[in-house]
C-alpha cells in the first residue's frame, strides 16, 4: 500500500515533468517569418573588408547585432538609394530595437568607392549604416559566398559606368547566422515584423 | 541661387517661345517633381509625373538642365534579382495618358552639378520631345533618404 502510493506519486511527478518539458518545447521560439527563410542554406556572416572609417573589419565585429547586408555602389542614383531609404524608414519604424541592427552596405565598385566616399554616402541615409569596401578579390569572395553577383557594364562615352548587381538584402541574426532574404520590393511591414522577431531572439552567451 | 533658378526658368521660357512652332507643350501637366541629392559629386536621380492632356502621342527623347552638365533618361529594374540600369532613347507619353518617373523605374539621371544643390532648392529640367518641343519641369531637391517630394 505504502509502496503503491509512492509509485503513484512518482508516476504523477514524471507526468508533470513530461508536461512541463512538452510545454517548454512549445514555448521554444518558432518565429513565423514573413520574409524568405534561408536558415541553414547560406553560410554565417564572414568577411575581411575595410569600413567607412578606414578600419579593417571582419564579420565577427558585428556579433551581437542583427545585420542587414546589401550590395551596391555609390554612383547608383536610383535603386541603391531607394533600398537604403527603405531600410532607414524600416529602422525608424522599428524604434528602440533598431539600436541592435546594422546595415552593411558592401560596395561592388571598389575602384570609385573609397572609405571616405562611402562614409558620406551611408551616413546620408542612416546612422546605423556602415559602408564596406575591399579589393576586387575580397568583394568577389564575399559575393560568391552569398551567391550574389555583380557585373561592371561597359564604359559610357564620358568614362562613367554602371554596375549591375544582385538586389537582395541578407538578414543575419546577432550570432551571425544567415536567417532571411528580402527583395527591394519587400513590404516595409514585413521587414519591420521580422526585425522585431530577429532582435528579440535570445543570443547564446 | 534663387536668381539663378529664375534666370534658368526665363531662359527655358525663352527657349520654348523660340520654338513655338514645334509642339505646344501646354497640354502636359507636370507634378510631384523632386530629385534625390547624394553627397559629393555623385549623380542624382530625378522624378516627376507627366500628364498628357492632349490627344497627341508624345515621345520624350532626352533631358537637359541648366544646373547639371549632363542629364540622361534611365530606367532601373530589379528583374531576376539583378539591379540594373539602362539608358532610354525614348519614352512614350501616350495621348490622354500619364507617365510617372519614380524610384526603381524611370528617372532622369542628373550628373555633374554646376553648383552645390542643397535640399529645399529647386532645379529646372527640360524634357526634350521627339517633335522638337520641350516640357519644362521644376524639381525640388530632397535629402538622400527622402521617399518623395514631401515626406
Amino acid at each position: 500500500m505504502k509502496s503503491s502510493t509512492c509509485r503513484r506519486f512518482v508516476l504523477a511527478l514524471i507526468a508533470l515533468l513530461a508536461m512541463a518539458a512538452l510545454s517548454a518545447c512549445q514555448r521554444e521560439p518558432q518565429p513565423e517569418w514573413r520574409l524568405t527563410d534561408v536558415s541553414g542554406h547560406l553560410p554565417d556572416l564572414d568577411f575581411k573588408l575595410t569600413d567607412d572609417n578606414g578600419k579593417r573589419v571582419t564579420g565577427a565585429d558585428y556579433k551581437g547585432k542583427v545585420v542587414l547586408m546589401y550590395f551596391g555602389y555609390t554612383h547608383c542614383p536610383d535603386v541603391c538609394p531607394l533600398t537604403l531609404t527603405q531600410l532607414h524608414v524600416v529602422l525608424d519604424r522599428l524604434g528602440a530595437p533598431a539600436d541592435k541592427v546594422r546595415i552593411l552596405f558592401v560596395s561592388v565598385d571598389p575602384k570609385r568607392d573609397t572609405p571616405a566616399v562611402m562614409h558620406d554616402y551611408v551616413n546620408a541615409f542612416d546612422k546605423r549604416a556602415v559602408g564596406l569596401v575591399g579589393s576586387d578579390g575580397d568583394v568577389e569572395a564575399l559575393a560568391k559566398r552569398y551567391r550574389s553577383a555583380f557585373t561592371r557594364e561597359p564604359d559610357r562615352a564620358d568614362g562613367n559606368y554602371e554596375v549591375s548587381h544582385s538586389s537582395a538584402i541578407y538578414l543575419f541574426d546577432a550570432e551571425g547566422k544567415a536567417r532571411l532574404l528580402a527583395t527591394p520590393s519587400a513590404s516595409q511591414d514585413d521587414i519591420v515584423h521580422d526585425l522585431h522577431l530577429l532582435t528579440s531572439l535570445e543570443t547564446r552567451p | 541661387m534663387r536668381y539663378r533658378s529664375l534666370a534658368a526658368a526665363l531662359f527655358l521660357l525663352a527657349g520654348t517661345a523660340g520654338i513655338s512652332h514645334a509642339a505646344d507643350t501646354t497640354g502636359v501637366q507636370v507634378t510631384g517633381g523632386w530629385l534625390r541629392v547624394l553627397p559629393g559629386s555623385l549623380p542624382a536621380g530625378g522624378y516627376v509625373t507627366f500628364d498628357n492632356t492632349t490627344d497627341r502621342a508624345l515621345t520624350i527623347v532626352g533631358a537637359e538642365s541648366p544646373d547639371y552638365a549632363e542629364a540622361m533618361i534611365h530606367r532601373s529594374s530589379t528583374e531576376g534579382g539583378m539591379g540594373r540600369m539602362e539608358m532610354m532613347d525614348s519614352v512614350a507619353l501616350p495621348p490622354k495618358g500619364k507617365l510617372t518617373f519614380a524610384p526603381g523605374g524611370y528617372h532622369v539621371m542628373l550628373m555633374q552639378a554646376k553648383h552645390p544643390v542643397k535640399p529645399g532648392e529647386k532645379v529646372t529640367v527640360a524634357f526634350k520631345l521627339s517633335d522638337g518641343g520641350t516640357i519644362p519641369a521644376t524639381l525640388i531637391a530632397r535629402p538622400a533618404n527622402a521617399s518623395g517630394p514631401t515626406d
